[in-house]
């Protein structure tokens, strides 16, 4: 009598991971295709049935893309807006969280609710306006119309107030006993103790940055300023037939990402678990 | 939204030679604290405001304007408004985005919910899974859309070549066939963000209380009906932001389908940000790619509403 459910569960517990291997499998098919195709001769990319082990490998491809494309120019400028969207986000919405999270005023709440309430307002309705405002200022064609349309989101805000939330008040307090003032406070206190916070902002804020693609290829149309999503793109077009070589593109714009991701998984997953929770 | 601060520093002026007054130090405490809250807030807020406060204000304005390349805007009343009524390309761009909400909404939530369950069951390598089944959301759109586009060809594509060996006779053309592009979408949108609402919905599952599953288990209720009547009901906040979120997220689609299928073929795949996009930036039609996205606005703004109320009528 006892064997039967045990040897029921087991077979659950077997079949769950039959699921889960062949779940994962699916999932990362695509960027396995994507590797293997770009270590492929051009004409092997597409063949029926399916190579899967590419023979001979064409390490060839990672150094011709260099030379068909702008790889250095599109990789520059995607790491300078990359940077400097990253630190304005972190720098004033851990700044405007403090604010929101410890201090008292008049107004405050109802300015947080105004915060929240764009989440549900999509950049798509309002980019029109916004181009042609960033526009009249000459920002248009310029890598400053990106960092401003990235920097200032309400996701920073919301995420590190969410955080400075959950640490105790009474920090705060004693801080500003012994005369610390508000500033001194954010800065020698809540900023060491919101690290994970921080690091979560940080990688969210860089990879969405990173792999935008809209306001880049509204805002800029010099080739001199393209980032490595617009390049792509380019590149796609116009070759289009050069299947091995798109593809060898593909995997050196997701690389880097993938890099930052697995290293630093943990504040990722923390990070959008932070603002589910509660949200 | 300056006048607030403005209005501080004015009333701060004044009080501070008040001093002598009992009462005055703690106002001017209060008042010395709004200020330095709203000095933190600022930097952020100036930013927040300008781009974006600004725009979604002045888009009802534009909308309300003939304002094209040629000259400047000019007031029209609701005529934009009256146009989209009569256009053919707007309505199949509603339509397609109904569709497109209609299939990836459900879809999202069963697929990433089903997932997270998967990855509550403790199994081995759960966390290499979880890392798996994330990755898809954090790469490219441009590098994914390319890749899925020559999955999905149709001679030679490993899927139709997976497919034929189930299949005989005619195989889905996928992005090359008016009915197959949008399913073929919504596969690629679905792979791509299930990743991030299991992830939500795995940090929601956790504040599901083990007790309620043990009670419900001795009371002998099968794995179904502990998941109907426990974990659902306990996830119903997580539910609700996924809900909102994935929502919006389907109704503003759009870098997804420019990528991998331009809208094509013909307008199989238009949605309404590409509508807005295609007015707005390739035809210059500022004022009436406004009012196109005046609608987008109010769609999202009131299934964002509907929803909320819903949440707080099962709360209540």
């Amino acid at each position: 009598m006892a064997a039967r459910p045990s040897a029921l569960r087991r077979s659950g517990r077997v079949l769950l991971y039959v699921v889960m291997i062949v779940a994962a499998a699916g999932i990362m098919l695509p960027f396995a295709w994507m590797v293997i195709s770009s270590l492929k001769q051009n004409n092997q990319v597409f063949t029926a049935p399916v190579q899967w082990i590419p023979a001979p490998v064409q390490w060839r491809n990672y150094l011709d893309i260099w030379v068909k494309a702008d790889m250095v120019t599109w990789v520059r400028n995607t790491l300078v807006l990359s940077v400097a969207v990253t630190l304005l986000q972190v720098l004033t919405g851990s700044f405007a969280a403090y604010g929101f999270a410890k201090m008292r005023f008049p107004g405050r709440d109802a300015l947080f609710l105004l915060y929240i309430g764009t989440i549900a307002v999509p950049w798509q309705s309002y980019m029109i306006p916004q181009f042609q405002m960033l526009s009249s200022w000459g920002l248009n064609n310029t890598l400053w119309a990106i960092m401003l349309l990235q920097a200032f989101g309400a996701f920073g805000v919301f995420l590190m107030k969410q955080y400075y939330e959950s640490i105790p008040d009474s920090l705060s307090e004693a801080a500003r006993i012994d005369g610390l003032s508000e500033y001194g406070i954010w800065w020698r206190i809540i900023m060491p103790l919101s690290v994970p916070a921080l690091a979560s902002l940080t990688i969210i804020t860089f990879v969405s940055t990173w792999n935008d693609y809209l306001g880049p290829l509204i805002y800029l149309r010099d080739r001199s300023l393209w980032t490595i999503q617009l390049g792509l793109q380019s590149f796609i077009g116009e070759y289009n037939a050069e299947h091995a070589l798109i593809m060898t593109g593909s995997v050196l714009s997701v690389l880097p990402i993938a890099l930052i991701f697995l290293l630093g998984q943990r504040y990722f997953v923390e990070g959008i678990a932070t603002t589910g929770v509660k949200g | 939204m300056a006048t607030p601060v403005a209005h501080e520093q004015r009333t701060l002026g004044f009080t501070q030679p008040e001093r002598p007054q009992l009462r005055a130090p703690r106002t001017s405490l209060r008042l010395r604290n709004a200020l330095i809250g709203w000095t933190f807030i600022l930097p952020n807020f100036l930013g927040f405001a300008v781009l974006t406060l600004a725009p979604v204000a002045t888009l009802f304005y534009i909308s309300l304007t003939s304002w094209n390349i040629f000259g400047a805007a000019q007031w029209v009343g609701l005529d934009n408004f009256a146009r989209l009524i009569g256009d053919k390309s707007f309505h199949t761009a509603l339509g397609n985005t109904f569709y497109y909400a209609a299939l990836h909404i459900p879809i999202t939530i069963v697929v990433s919910l089903s997932l997270a369950l998967l990855l509550n069951q403790k199994l081995r390598g759960a966390a290499f899974f979880r890392t798996v089944a994330f990755f898809p959301y954090i790469t490219s759109i441009v590098a994914v859309a390319v890749v899925w586009n020559m999955l999905f060809s149709p001679e030679f594509g490993p899927i139709n070549q997976f497919l034929s060996l189930f299949v005989d006779g005619d195989l889905p053309g996928w992005t090359v066939s008016k009915d197959w592009a949008m399913p073929a979408v919504i596969i690629v949108g679905t792979w791509k963000d299930m990743g991030y609402y299991m992830l939500l919905f795995l940090a929601g599952l956790q504040t599901v209380p083990g007790e309620l599953h043990e009670a419900a288990r001795i009371d002998g209720a099968n794995a179904w009906q502990r998941f109907w009547n426990v974990t659902l009901p306990c996830l119903r906040p997580t539910m609700f932001f996924v809900t909102v979120m994935v929502t919006i997220q389907s109704f503003k689609v759009f870098d997804l389908i420019l990528v991998m299928t331009d809208g094509g073929p013909g307008q199989a795949t238009l949605v309404l940000s590409q509508y807005i996009y295609q007015k707005g930036f390739e035809q210059f039609e500022f004022g009436y790619a406004s009012s196109v996205a005046v609608v987008l606005f109010l769609i999202c703004i009131l299934v964002t509403v509907v929803q909320f109320l819903y949440n707080k009528r099962k709360e209540a």
